[in-house]
């Protein structure tokens, strides 16, 4: 085989294999779509499971889904975006900002289901908040913490260095710097990355586990320390816990989660994507 | 402090005058939200030695390391769950390595920019699906698959593999793709020039470049694929038994650590021996990926660190 | 000589990569006057310009050595107020950088940081400042655009007219035409005829032939050092330094 054959054969390895890669991607979205809508409805979406879970909605796993989303923001962001600006505008170079990069690096790291044994011992058992809404958003807070902080520093050291320079040539502290010039321009890129933090948190099941996620409840959560069912543990439960399930419905659930969790992402892409276009700089 | 317009005046410089007290506040809080990572971090450590370490000495690390886990009659051997995730986890990097270097090297040399822009937001969205649902298809239809194929169960260690391989693949090939990009313009163009075909100067030069991204690539690779839970306690059967070599080393069903952990905790006592067990799975859980990432940073080196704009 | 506004004694300047970009630098800088601070790329020009005003301390692992009298006070004291000593020290990038948001937004923004509230005295400053710069007539009626639809030269007038807000005494111009087009520059160095009668200016220029045409004083540097100081007759007819003179008269290799 004389070069250019090696050449050619080699391109087309590489894209067959390529394909081989994205293709069951698409295969799995699409039929995951083509299964699962057969049985979504409307009261699918709205209606309590009725029957042993056999019949009925999911609109208590939704609900639940959401409370822990919203939790899990609220538990993530304002530290999350505090440490980002702490390493992107305060930190000097030394051994202590690198220990927080590794620990940020480690944090990335470690499996969610330790987070849900972490989230176990300290929130439910320690703290004694019991299996709860509250116990469930502080442990994907947690975990959804070293998203936060690497988007949302990517997304200040995108500023570019010349507005801070003439912020402090003008007279600005640096506080004032980073809330007034910085900030305001980070904020699109520290959305979107917050959104697919919470995106992937909204799909997490082991922190959830022993956390918050409960088989069946039949009323939806009346506090932040109540347990809720939620999405992925629901696809869980009646995939593998429930006998004589109905593929149909598991289909369709699965569909509800990918489409929440895809949407989130979909939503943060299209936004950067518009942000980006729109900025002078 | 108005100058004396037209007659410049000698104003003292004042001394530092005393800052808000709002601003004095905002950025303490700022600074103790970047060393709460590491107290975080140490936290979480911490707990998991306390109500995990208790194992160690109730057990002990013979018992731990026996080939048996039977927590019913108090028999704690992690070996099985041990082999288990080495199993699942080897064979997702086998299946994820070639394909993801390979899907790199095709996304960032040979995709024409309209295939691209199609492909890296499908690589996203494959990131973005939430583990229990490619769990739930890995068990509903790729499961049965394998099973018809003519294995005794689909529920087995390849099954788990492959699933993971492509939990995996999308942290591979963006990293990899990456350190691609990172590979000066100059010596893709030094190897064109003298003589060298699109394909050898791929093979032979920007591989070769890229080498250490590569290496972190798939050593986050591998640290996603071990640390993961749902995907795998679904399609790889749960037998904490240690497959036998002459049965099809692949084709038998196993149980890793994480599925071990999210499958038992819900029934067990807090405080007892069992429970020490599982937290002390968790020890280890944390200590292999904090090795793995803590090497795939000092790998990266000094890079990891502030990337500014340029100067004016 | 007139009285010096600002005295640079034996400065040196060293950047965390170990690169020494001043070497004992002393200069005098008169008031109410232009001073250029010439010489070849790497010759420490702006540098210099940028401790004037500490925006040296963004360098991270930076030194430096000696002192910079301004106004009475050390600013290397570290009682000094720093941003203070910014308001009163205003400088022009090389590059015009308008801060995003409109042309009124970047002339007000020091101001405001600065903690002045009052509209009435904001907006009086924003005409003064642009008149000064001789840009008024050109935006006044699109003071709510965004400044970056301004042209470059109307860009670098409005970077010149965001110092003159705070009303500084000293204006540190660091090469403020060098992508302006002749036009664009001509106006900028005429305007300087009337800015020096309010303020003390520094500049780098864009070229000797600049230098000569606005310097009062000039400095040659090279290296790190001062080569020559002395009035514009002195340094661009007749230098008294070889190094200088072959500068002057292009050369310089």
């Amino acid at each position: 085989m004389n070069r250019q054959q090696t050449q050619t054969v080699a391109k087309v390895v590489i894209t067959a294999v390529a394909a081989i890669v994205v293709i069951p991607i698409i295969y799995v979205v699409f039929y995951t779509v083509a299964r699962g809508i057969q049985a979504i409805s409307w009261d699918f979406l709205t209606q309590f499971p009725t029957n042993g879970m056999t019949e009925g909605g999911i609109f208590p796993a939704i609900v639940g889904t959401i409370l822990l989303t919203f939790g899990t923001a609220i538990a993530a962001i304002p530290l999350g975006i505090s440490a980002a600006i702490y390493l992107a505008e305060y930190a000097t170079e030394n051994r202590l900002t690198r220990a927080i990069r590794l620990a940020i690096v480690n944090l990335a790291g470690i499996p969610s289901i330790v987070y849900g044994l972490f989230g176990l011992g300290v929130f439910v058992l320690f703290l004694n908040m019991g299996t709860s809404i509250i116990a469930g958003a502080l442990t994907l807070g947690l975990m959804t913490l070293p998203i936060v902080i690497s988007t949302s520093e990517e997304a200040i050291n995108t500023v570019p260095q010349e507005f801070r320079v003439v912020s402090y040539s003008v007279g600005a502290t640096r506080w004032q710097t980073v809330r007034y010039q910085i900030l305001p321009q980070a904020t699109p890129g520290i959305i979107t990355g917050v959104i697919l933090g919470l995106g992937r948190a909204a799909g997490e099941t082991a922190p959830i586990l022993f956390t918050a996620a409960a088989f069946y409840v039949p009323q939806l959560p009346q506090s932040m320390f109540d347990q809720t069912m939620a999405l992925p543990y629901h696809l869980y439960v009646i995939s593998t816990q429930v006998p004589g399930m109905p593929l149909d419905i598991q289909f369709a659930t699965a569909l509800v989660l990918l489409t929440f969790v895809l949407s989130m992402i979909v939503v943060a892409t299209i936004f950067r994507t518009i942000m980006r276009r729109r900025r002078e700089w | 402090m108005t100058a004396q317009q037209g007659v410049p005046s000698p104003l003292p410089v004042d001394e530092a005058p005393p800052r808000p007290k709002r601003e004095i506040v905002i950025e303490a809080f700022i600074r103790v939200a970047g060393v709460s990572t590491i107290i975080i971090i140490i936290l979480i450590f911490a707990f998991l030695l306390k109500e995990g370490l208790p194992a160690f000495f109730k057990v002990s690390i013979t018992g731990l390391l026996a080939r048996r886990w039977y927590p019913i009659e108090d028999m704690f051997g992690l070996l099985p769950l041990l082999v288990g995730s080495l199993l699942v986890t080897v064979g997702a990097v086998v299946i994820a390595v070639p394909l993801g270097l390979t899907t790199a090297v095709f996304l960032g040399e040979l995709a024409p920019p309209w295939l691209r822009e199609i492909l890296k937001p499908v690589i996203e969205v494959l990131a973005g699906i939430p583990s229990i649902v490619l769990g739930f298809l890995g068990w509903v239809v790729l499961a049965p698959a394998i099973q018809n194929m003519g294995a005794p169960t689909g529920l087995t260690a390849f099954t788990g593999s492959l699933i993971l391989a492509y939990m995996a693949l999308p942290t591979i090939i963006s990293i990899t793709e990456d350190a691609l990009y990172a590979v000066p313009k100059e010596y893709r163009d030094g190897s064109l020039a003298l003589g060298a075909t699109h394909w050898q100067t791929i093979y032979k030069v920007v591989l070769p470049a890229a080498r250490s991204g590569i290496v972190i690539a798939i050593m986050l690779g591998i640290g996603r694929a071990i640390g993961e839970t749902m995907a795998v306690m679904l399609v790889t059967g749960n037998a904490a038994n240690i497959p036998s070599l002459s049965d099809g080393l692949y084709f038998q069903p196993v149980r890793t650590l994480t599925a071990t952990i999210a499958a038992e905790m819900g029934e067990v006592a807090s405080g007892s021996l069992h429970y020490n067990v599982l937290f002390a799975i968790g020890i280890v859980l944390f200590v292999i990926t904090f090795l793995i990432n803590s090497l795939a940073t000092w790998i990266i080196g000094g890079n990891g660190g502030r990337r500014r704009g340029g100067q004016i | 000589m007139t009285d010096s506004i600002i005295n640079i004694q034996n400065i040196s300047f060293t950047y965390g990569d170990g690169t020494e970009a001043l070497k004992n630098v002393s200069l005098k800088i008169p008031r109410n006057e232009v001073f250029v601070l010439f010489g070849p790329s790497r010759a420490g020009k702006t540098t210099l310009m940028r401790l004037l005003n500490r925006l040296s301390d963004l360098q991270e692992g930076a030194t430096h050595a000696g002192d910079v009298e301004f106004a009475g006070q050390n600013i290397f004291n570290k009682n000094i107020d720093v941003i203070a000593l910014r308001r009163r020290i205003g400088m022009v990038f090389a590059v015009p950088i308008p801060l995003p948001g409109t042309i009124y937004e970047n002339l007000t923004f020091g101001l405001k940081m600065a903690g002045i509230k009052d509209a009435n005295t904001l907006n009086e400053r924003v005409e003064t400042s642009l008149r000064q710069s001789a840009l008024w007539d050109e935006v006044k009626d699109r003071l709510d655009d965004s400044a970056f639809a301004l042209s470059g030269g109307q860009k670098q007038r409005l970077c010149l007219a965001r110092s003159l807000a705070l009303e500084p005494d000293v204006i540190l111009l660091d090469n403020p035409t060098s992508g302006l087009d002749p036009i664009s520059t001509s106006i900028v160095e005429q305007s300087l005829t009337e800015l020096k009668k309010q303020y003390t200016i520094i500049m780098v220029p864009h070229s000797v032939q600049q230098a000569s045409r606005v310097a009062d004083r000039a400095a040659f540097l090279l290296d790190g050092e001062v080569i020559e100081v002395g009035g514009q007759a002195q340094i661009f007819l007749h230098p008294k330094e070889k190094k200088t003179e072959d500068y002057v008269t292009g050369r310089f290799g």
